[in-house]
């Protein structure tokens, strides 16, 4: 029942939002409401641990044996919480950014929450199909109306290839329907398709997660919406909204279609390992900030696919992990950029420097963020980047392993040097005329960039209480995606 | 039986009520309180109150699909006479005839919808027919409605002379005209004559229904008629035309579909490529507006193609969600001044409310989860899967409906993100909370299809 109330709440308060038409009441109103998401997603995650009380059921569409199924397993929870997480720390560091009609962009934002929410949640296909929409609209309609100069047609090349994807997707739950004639994701885990209907219909789904997250070649769409979004919205986009993706690929295609990931494993990981480098060199040719992050972003995601489709239980604990931190190191990423961008007028690399001198303290909080994000140990990134690449390694469903951890190692290491060499051009050197007049950021800055330095070390330094919560999804998703016994018996 | 009787009688009512009532006021309020009966009395029959016990049985039958199918049909009728009366006002003088010729289509329409008898079918084709023609070039001093009435009227004939022939044929090869009689066995020795006839009646009813490659009429008559009659012609009309379709099709052909589905098929594809590609190029709304209806179109011949429950049920959704939404959109449009999609930009702005509701209506259209046009879509895409075999077929589908995401979020886009003139679109408070009523209707029907779809289980 408390898990419902986290789809309700921002749901509710967003729909309200729209209503409030003076500025400080909307933004003080919608923080409210994200802080008290949060609050609700804290007493449900720390007090109850049964799962009865954590999920939530009624009927829907009775005709169509689709039911209202929510539930929060260890991976719901664990998004969930980052995204009540983020909310409140976007509304914070955006407070002083303007918005024309302020009230309907915080609004949307709410609604975006609701929908994220209910995808992490949800436990029925259609359901799940229906949150997954309902968490594209809200944001193509902010990033259109408060985006760059270039908002409308980049938005609109994101809105179309998504559909695109979620459409076909909508064909693969409909066809497994049609198998097992409920929605249900238990009838989905058994519907035991055969080999060959398998192995089509897992494209049907996959592109749809792969436009999400994005892999290799579909991320066309990436870092022109990345850039010309609003970086409110920009935030969700890439801390949260991409792990749609990444939660499809673990929830709704592994376990669905054990067979067929197993046997186009392969391909899928030569296609995020071509990504990871290829995301790589162009993150290192970049002058805009916010293309260099968006870029390194489509590397970071690549490694969680090549670690999916290792199904080793170190693989998928790391991606879950990562999931988390990625969420939380872009987010500080994001409202760095915005930070230096509200003040200095520019996101171009080579238009600022020398910032270390005039802003010591964002300095000192972009040099964590960064080396978290290139998963420096003693942060949280390296937790989950170890365990990633240990299951790779070790992964007994690919022979080659070794090649796709030596060529993801190489996008490590390639993401170290541009991640510093933004930080040497931005922060360090000489200033500028731009940069002569800055100042330090103020008090409300430090205390989101400090709530997010502090996640990222104690997760970082001692990420035992997180990966316990994770334990018994990683192993259900491994039973119920092992196809090893299923190909020894046949091969016999 | 009681919505043909009575539509018939008011026909005649309201082009008489053009004589008694010299104010265009008293016109209209009559006409939609008999619409307002109109829907009652179809309601009532399908609680079993039959007001007429003749027995018709031959030629007609009326079940609960068809009064179901009615009574969307004239609640969107209803619909349609409250938003865009006013405007039928200034296409001529002759609002009482305008009244009188759309209840005949209702007559025409429930005809239409439970036929049993091929020449039921044939004259309920008809009356639809020769309204619209008349309704086409009722803009009389617009060189653009004659035209359209013209061409419409010669294509029509034609094809209406191509379903006569397909009659003929069938009668000879069956003696019968009644669907039920019909006994197709693939061991007849002579099957050609019932192919043949077949045939003619799939080309007969495919251009009614413009459905490629039969719908050259469509795009010219749809944009020369006065806007407010397109919006009738192009989803009540049209809904009902595939209802007549499916019943033609499921009953007299069931058996013969190995012949058909093939060629069915072909159409969909062909019906939903030519609207969609060519709506994508379409510099106005209206024109836009004509090609979408012949992409919907594609999808509504789901319906006939995968010949199973879900695609009949699917059939009624799709109706109804594509009507309301098709007529909202035009309820708006013919407000407008300028036709392009340049005429809606800032529409948002200056009308908010009105810039909200064509948003849902077109979000419907689009097929967005959480309005009907989602579920409508949904459903014809699950009878499609769940026949099997024709999967190429559906992925065409969605490709071809996210293409038609492209051509309405232009308008989207044009009312909420670009800046355009102060628009003088004036919408009188009953037509702002009807159009309100009709998205509540939309996303109703998206989040809750059981209410919807409980009436017909119900009511069995």
């Amino acid at each position: 029942m408390i898990s419902l109330l986290l789809i309700l709440l921002p749901l509710l308060s967003g729909i309200i939002t729209f209503f409030i038409k003076k500025e400080a009441g909307a933004r003080a109103w919608s923080l409210l409401a994200a802080i008290a998401t949060f609050v609700v997603a804290i007493v449900a995650f720390t007090c109850y641990n049964n799962t009865a009380s954590l999920s939530f059921s009624a009927p829907w569409m009775g005709i169509l044996n689709s039911s209202f199924a929510i539930k929060a397993d260890g991976m719901g929870a664990m998004l969930c919480m980052l995204t009540a997480l983020s909310f409140p720390l976007i509304f914070i560091s955006t407070w002083t950014t303007s918005y024309k009609k302020a009230h309907n962009f915080l609004g949307l934002m709410l609604l975006t929450q609701a929908g994220l929410m209910g995808v992490f949640l949800a436990m029925d296909a259609l359901l799940f199909y229906f949150f997954w929409e309902l968490a594209l609209i809200p944001v193509y309609f902010i990033c259109s109306q408060w985006g760059n100069e270039k908002r409308i047609k980049v938005t609109f090349k994101f809105f179309i290839y998504t559909f695109i994807g979620s459409l076909l997707m909508l064909i693969g739950i409909l066809y497994i329907y049609s198998q097992t004639n409920s929605f249900a994701i238990d009838a989905f885990y058994n519907a035991s398709l055969s080999s060959q209907q398998q192995m089509w219909v897992f494209w049907l789904f996959f592109v749809a997660f792969a436009i999400k997250m994005p892999i290799f070649p579909l991320h066309t769409w990436q870092p022109d919406a990345y850039e010309q979004s609003p970086t409110a919205a920009t935030m969700v986009l890439s801390g949260i909204m991409v792990k749609m993706g990444v939660l499809g690929l673990l929830r709704w295609l592994l376990p669905v279609l054990p067979i067929a990931s197993y046997s186009w494993g392969d391909t899928v990981s030569t296609m995020a390992v071509i990504g990871i480098i290829y995301a790589s060199l162009i993150a290192f040719q970049q002058n805009d900030m916010k293309r260099l992050v968006a870029y390194s972003s489509i590397a970071h995601i690549g490694l969680m696919c090549v670690a999916v489709f290792s199904e080793t239980q170190s693989s998928i604990q790391g991606t879950l992990f990562q999931m988390f931190a990625h969420g939380i190191n872009i987010l500080g990423m994001w409202i760095i950029v915005e930070i230096i961008e509200r003040k200095f007028g520019t996101r171009k690399m080579n238009e600022l420097g020398g910032i270390a001198k005039k802003a010591p303290a964002l300095t000192i909080f972009f040099f964590v963020i960064a080396f978290a994000n290139i998963a420096l140990p003693l942060t949280n990134a390296f937790v989950g980047e170890f365990l990633m690449f240990n299951g790779i390694l070790g992964s007994p469903v690919t022979q080659y392993g070794v090649a796709f951890m030596v060529a993801a190692g190489t996008g490590v290491i390639l993401g170290a040097v541009y991640t510093l060499k933004m930080g040497r051009q931005v922060f360090l050197g000489k200033t500028n005329s731009r940069t002569e007049q800055g100042t330090d950021i103020v008090f409300h800055e430090k205390a989101i960039l400090c709530v997010i330095v502090a996640t990222i070390i104690i997760t970082g330094v001692y990420p035992q209480h997180l990966l316990h919560s994770l334990e018994d999804i990683t192993n259900s998703i491994l039973h119920k995606s092992d196809v090893l016994p299923l190909l020894k018996t046949m091969k016999q | 039986m009681n919505a043909l009787v009575l539509s018939a009688i008011f026909g005649v009512v309201m082009m008489f009520s053009g004589v008694v009532f010299k104010r265009n006021a008293s016109i209209k309020a009559t006409g939609i309180i008999a619409m307002i009966v109109l829907l009652l009395v179809n309601c009532m029959e399908m609680g079993n109150i039959k007001f007429f016990k003749f027995d018709v049985s031959a030629f007609m039958v009326f079940n609960d699909y068809a009064l179901f199918f009615n009574s969307i049909a004239i609640f969107a009728t209803l619909v349609y006479l409250v938003l865009t009366s006013a405007e039928m006002e200034k296409v001529g003088r002759n609002l009482a005839e305008y009244f009188a010729l759309i209840f005949f289509i209702i007559a025409g329409i429930t005809l239409t919808t439970s036929f049993t008898s091929l020449l039921t079918l044939f004259l309920g084709i008809e009356i639809i027919s020769i309204p619209l023609y008349i309704l086409t070039g009722s803009d009389k001093r617009n060189l653009k409605s004659n035209e359209a009435a013209l061409k419409y009227f010669l294509m029509g004939s034609f094809s209406t002379g191509i379903m006569l022939m397909g009659i003929a044929l069938i009668y000879g090869s069956q003696g019968s005209f009644s669907i039920d009689a019909m006994n197709f066995s693939a061991a007849a020795k002579t099957p050609n004559l019932h192919i043949a006839g077949m045939l003619f009646l799939l080309f007969a009813m495919s251009f009614k229904a413009s459905v490629a490659p039969f719908h050259f009429w469509t795009p010219d008559v749809y944009d020369g008629a006065p806007t407010v009659f397109t919006s009738f012609m192009a989803t009540i009309v049209k809904a009902a035309v595939f209802i007549g379709f499916v019943r033609l099709f499921g009953g007299a052909f069931g058996k013969l579909e190995s012949t058909w589905s093939l060629w069915v098929a072909v159409m969909i594809a062909a019906t939903l490529f030519v609207g969609n590609i060519t709506a994508v190029f379409q510099q106005s709304v209206k024109r836009m507006l004509s090609y979408s209806s012949i992409a919907q179109a594609g999808f509504l011949l789901f319906g006939v193609y995968v010949m199973n429950e879900a695609g009949r049920e699917g059939l009624l959704i799709y109706s109804a969600a594509y009507c309301l939404a098709t007529i909202g959109i035009f309820a708006v449009l013919s407000k407008m001044t300028d036709y392009s999609f340049e005429g809606f930009n800032g529409l948002a702005k200056h009308q908010p409310l009105l810039a909200f509701t064509t948003t849902i209506c077109l979000l419907s259209l689009a097929g967005i989860p959480l309005t009907a046009g989602f579920l409508g879509k949904f459903y014809m895409l699950k009878a499609a899967v769940s026949n099997g075999g024709n999967l190429w077929l559906v992925i065409f589908a969605v490709v071809m409906a996210a293409v038609s995401v492209y051509y309405y979020f232009r308008v989207i886009q044009a009312m909420y993100f670009k800046d355009g003139p102060v628009q003088s679109v004036a919408a009188t408070p009953l037509e702002k909370y009807t159009l309100l009523i009709v998205c509540v209707l939309i996303i109703l029907i998206g989040v809750f299809p059981n209410v919807f779809l409980n009436w017909l289980y119900f009511s069995r």
